[in-house]
């Protein structure tokens, strides 16, 4: 018979804490040790009997962190990707990340909204379009446009000038 | 306190903010089989020690005293109305309200539901003719048993006393033994003899 839960949690409460802690920081082990009780609840009535609980919740907590620390290391990489658009301006440090909110506030609200939740929001198509309420392609082509646009106003004067826009 | 207890201090402040937290999503999912709280009445006028509260979707379904153990509580509970129990005292805050008035003298009008689905026959019988004895009053074990129609069944009657699932809620504690003395009482049989009385002078 499976103990009851509110023992689990007692028990291992705070060692769950002190892993999420130690593995993605005290701000994002709030919730990475809801989920995983959550996660616990939702396969309680499938933890075998004579498995040991604790072990079984420390398994799912450390899924659960690397999940986290993936989430992030992907939001690290979008960051990077946009940063990286060429052009002055985008070369370094903090002033880099609000250039790129300013510029992308600034666009056509579908384009803004499309590299909201695909570059920043990490979304995918599909979901991208589900939120505008539009077609999966014209999801990735406001992205693209939005995209290229960014390009266009961070690109050098001179590259402007090459290719003719402003 | 030293920094190592400082730093455990807020470690459990955080960990009793997630449990709240937990509980309320938890619910919002349906994956609660029952709702449980720690109720302290030491501060109360007829004192019954820590008390443990337990609910399901139905209604109050549990009161422990201490010396019941409260571990092994939890442990039948979870065979009976299934394992997926959590603490939540925002929750079950009407329940130890409600049980607080109780030991409190308030009561009158303070009414929650009660989950007795795991009494049947004689039992339950009994613990519904419980509830209709009036506050101040008392009642034999013989004459519970004959009230609800089995005469010579009192030690059964002592038996589902013994086993009632919500005590001061239901008040087996209003039923004595024929020569006027208390009787036992799973919360004590000094308790016992402390509740009557305040329902007495109550009454």
């Amino acid at each position: 018979m499976r103990p009851p839960f509110e023992q689990l949690v007692e028990d291992q409460g705070v060692v769950v804490w002190r892993v999420c802690v130690s593995m993605v920081g005290p701000d994002a082990a709030e919730d990475v040790w809801s989920d995983t009780f959550l996660d616990a609840l939702r396969a309680y009535d499938r933890l075998e009997g004579g498995s040991n609980p604790a072990a079984w919740l420390t398994t799912i907590a450390q899924r659960r962190c690397l999940d986290e620390l993936r989430r992030r290391r992907r939001r690290h990489r979008i960051t990077e990707r946009v940063a990286a658009l060429p052009g002055p301006g985008w070369s370094s440090g903090a002033v880099l990340d609000e250039t790129v909110a300013a510029l992308v506030a600034a666009l056509p609200e579908r384009q803004r909204l499309a590299v909201a939740y695909r570059y920043l929001a990490d979304l995918s198509y599909p979901q991208v379009a589900e939120r505008i309420g539009c077609s999966v392609p014209a999801a990735r082509r406001s992205a693209a446009d939005g995209i290229a646009s960014l390009r266009r106003r961070t690109a050098s004067p001179t590259l402007e000038d090459h290719d003719g826009r402003s | 306190m030293d920094a190592a207890d400082q730093h455990l201090g807020s470690e459990s402040g955080v960990v009793d903010r997630l449990r709240s937290d937990l509980a309320r999503r938890a619910h919002q999912e349906g994956l609660v089989d029952a709702t449980v709280a720690y109720l302290d009445t030491t501060y109360l006028d007829t004192s019954v020690g820590r008390l443990l509260l337990a609910a399901t979707g139905d209604g109050l379904v549990r009161v422990a005293f201490e010396s019941e153990g409260h571990g092994a509580v939890l442990a039948h509970l979870a065979g009976a109305v299934g394992p997926r129990i959590l603490r939540d005292d925002i929750a079950m805050a009407p329940y130890a309200e409600v049980v607080t008035a109780h030991l409190d003298g308030r009561l009158q009008g303070a009414d929650v539901p009660l989950d007795l689905d795991g009494c049947g026959g004689f039992r339950r019988e009994v613990l519904e003719y419980l509830r209709t004895i009036p506050v101040g009053e008392t009642r034999s074990y013989a004459e519970v048993a004959r009230e609800v129609g089995r005469p010579r069944a009192v030690r059964a009657v002592g038996t589902a006393c013994a086993t009632n699932p919500l005590p001061l809620i239901i008040p087996c504690h209003r039923v004595v033994r024929s020569d006027g003395s208390v009787g036992n009482y799973l919360g004590g049989v000094e308790v016992k003899r402390r509740l009557l009385a305040a329902e007495r002078s109550m009454a």
